[in-house]
């Protein structure tokens, strides 16, 4: 379902937080803060979790000049089960809230959330975005942090980052989300749930495409379509799919993936980052700057989620997954 | 495109698993853990008063609490990592195993916490190893006291 804006929203401002291994990541100097401690000073992986949210977000709230009473809605989401950590900030925040599900697709999907209240009318300042905690979310779908496995190539690394952005009125002097599509949840039968860049790639290809025929749109009308988390092995494969789909060789250089590229060439991390927190800390840092700059003019953002949960694999179930797009534009 | 072409595409992208490779770097991890184990056992033959059959318990004991220590200090993590089986089928593996867990389920308390997630990866194989056991003791009294083997 693609929804047109046509109050154009605009991202006011963002806030990245992450945490210390995130240092690593090529995309580290765009991000608002790096914690030297996992936990944030706090006693369990998912307080610290919690404290990372509230401080992207007092983040965004310094960088617009406003406070948490100036804002109408927070709309975030993570990974740990019943989204304890967003709750928590949420608590802390005081401000409206509701918890969006999908995955590490929330990045856009609060978003969209949010341009949807703004173009009613209901909310002035929106707080939209998601994250994630690596020990806490490993502990949620994998093994215990020190246990020693060997990973396979198509494995990702959860990343530990926040990422927010205020999504306000229009503003011609910022970048502006045009519009959205709301991904429908495909399942091709991937069960393997090491290898998530496959699980979703298809269903980042029927986003892209969906938003693409009812925009009437080629892929070259963007400056970059950029997936969350496929990964590198999950970029290949969706590049492939619109190679056969007759799309030509030199323009799927369009597409980019922010897991894929977030630790950069480091094989320690195999396919690339993965999580709530990798597409928002990317789309709200270094695209919204290089959009602010005017280096893009048009960009997709596909945030992409696998909705698994530990207890579905091991049920022996498929792994369902979901891509919601935001198609932002700097005039 | 439908699942099946697409898994086939899948598959065609997907790099292949590196079987003979990890089955070396299993190979040679492991072999290695058995042999500093082997040269735990005569020293404690050698230096204390233990003989080849008593000798076994102390030496395991003594290399389940290194690799405890080596899982507290995030090595044996790393170590998994690159060994794969090679690490993880010795008796130091089944203690990582545990360790991890009971690291993990710290900030729950000690008996929620550690106590209830301790054997969280390590139970299945107390319960098919003891269970195995138990069966392979069965047959072996029924073939002694049948006569066909001797203990």
């Amino acid at each position: 379902m693609v929804i047109l804006f046509t109050s154009k929203p605009s991202i006011i401002a963002c806030g990245v937080a992450a945490g210390p291994l995130e240092q690593r990541s090529v995309f580290y100097s765009y991000f608002d803060s790096v914690a030297e401690d996992e936990r944030w000073g706090q006693k369990s992986n998912e307080q610290g979790h919690s404290k990372m949210i509230q401080e992207a977000c007092d983040i965004v709230m310094e960088k617009a000049k406003i406070k948490n009473l100036d804002v109408d809605f927070f709309l975030s989401g993570d990974l740990v089960n019943q989204m304890t950590p967003t709750n928590f900030a949420a608590r802390e925040l005081a401000i409206s809230f509701i918890g969006l599900f999908s995955a590490c697709a929330t990045s856009v999907s609060s978003v969209i959330v949010a341009s949807l209240l703004t173009e009613l009318g209901a909310s002035q300042y929106a707080i939209a975005g998601a994250a994630s905690q690596h020990n806490a979310i490993e502990r949620q779908f994998r093994y215990p942090i020190n246990y020693g496995f060997q990973k396979p190539a198509t494995a990702q690394w959860t990343v530990t980052a926040a990422g927010y952005a205020l999504i306000g009125k229009h503003d011609p002097n910022l970048p502006s989300i045009v519009a959205g599509t709301v991904g429908k949840v495909v399942d091709y039968g991937e069960v393997n749930p090491l290898h998530m860049g496959g699980a979703m790639a298809p269903a980042a290809y029927d986003t892209i495409t969906s938003h693409l025929k009812k925009r009437h749109q080629k892929i070259t009308d963007y400056d970059l379509i950029m997936t969350g988390d496929l990964g590198k092995i999950g970029l290949k494969i969706l590049k492939a799919m619109f190679a056969q789909s007759g799309e030509k060789q030199e323009d799927l250089e369009i597409f980019r993936d922010a897991g894929g590229e977030f630790y950069g060439e480091d094989e320690k991390f195999q396919a690339g980052a993965s999580g709530a927190g990798c597409s928002a800390s990317v789309f709200f840092s270094y695209i919204e700057q290089q959009l602010k700059t005017g280096r893009f003019k048009r960009v997709l953002l596909v945030a992409t989620g696998a909705l698994l949960s530990p207890l579905s694999y091991q049920q022996g179930e498929t792994i369902p997954c979901t891509a919601h797009a935001i198609e932002i534009t700097m005039e | 495109m439908d699942p099946q072409e697409y898994q086939q595409l899948e598959q065609q992208i997907t790099p292949p698993t590196p079987y003979v490779k990890n089955v070396l770097k299993a190979f040679l991890v492991g072999g290695l853990i058995c042999t500093i184990g082997q040269a735990i056992m005569y020293l404690y033959i050698i230096f204390f008063d233990f003989t080849d059959k008593t000798a076994g318990n102390a030496t395991t004991a003594t290399m389940v609490f290194i690799a405890a220590v080596l899982t507290g200090l995030g090595i044996y993590r790393k170590l998994g990592a690159f060994a794969g089986a090679g690490s993880a089928v010795p008796v130091t593996g089944f203690s990582n195993a545990v360790v991890s867990a009971a690291i993990e389920g710290r900030t729950e308390g000690m008996v929620l916490g550690v106590g209830g997630n301790i054997f969280k990866l390590a139970g299945s194989v107390i319960l098919f190893g003891v269970g195995s056991a138990f069966f392979v003791a069965l047959i072996k009294l029924i073939l002694v006291t049948a006569g066909v083997v001797k203990w």
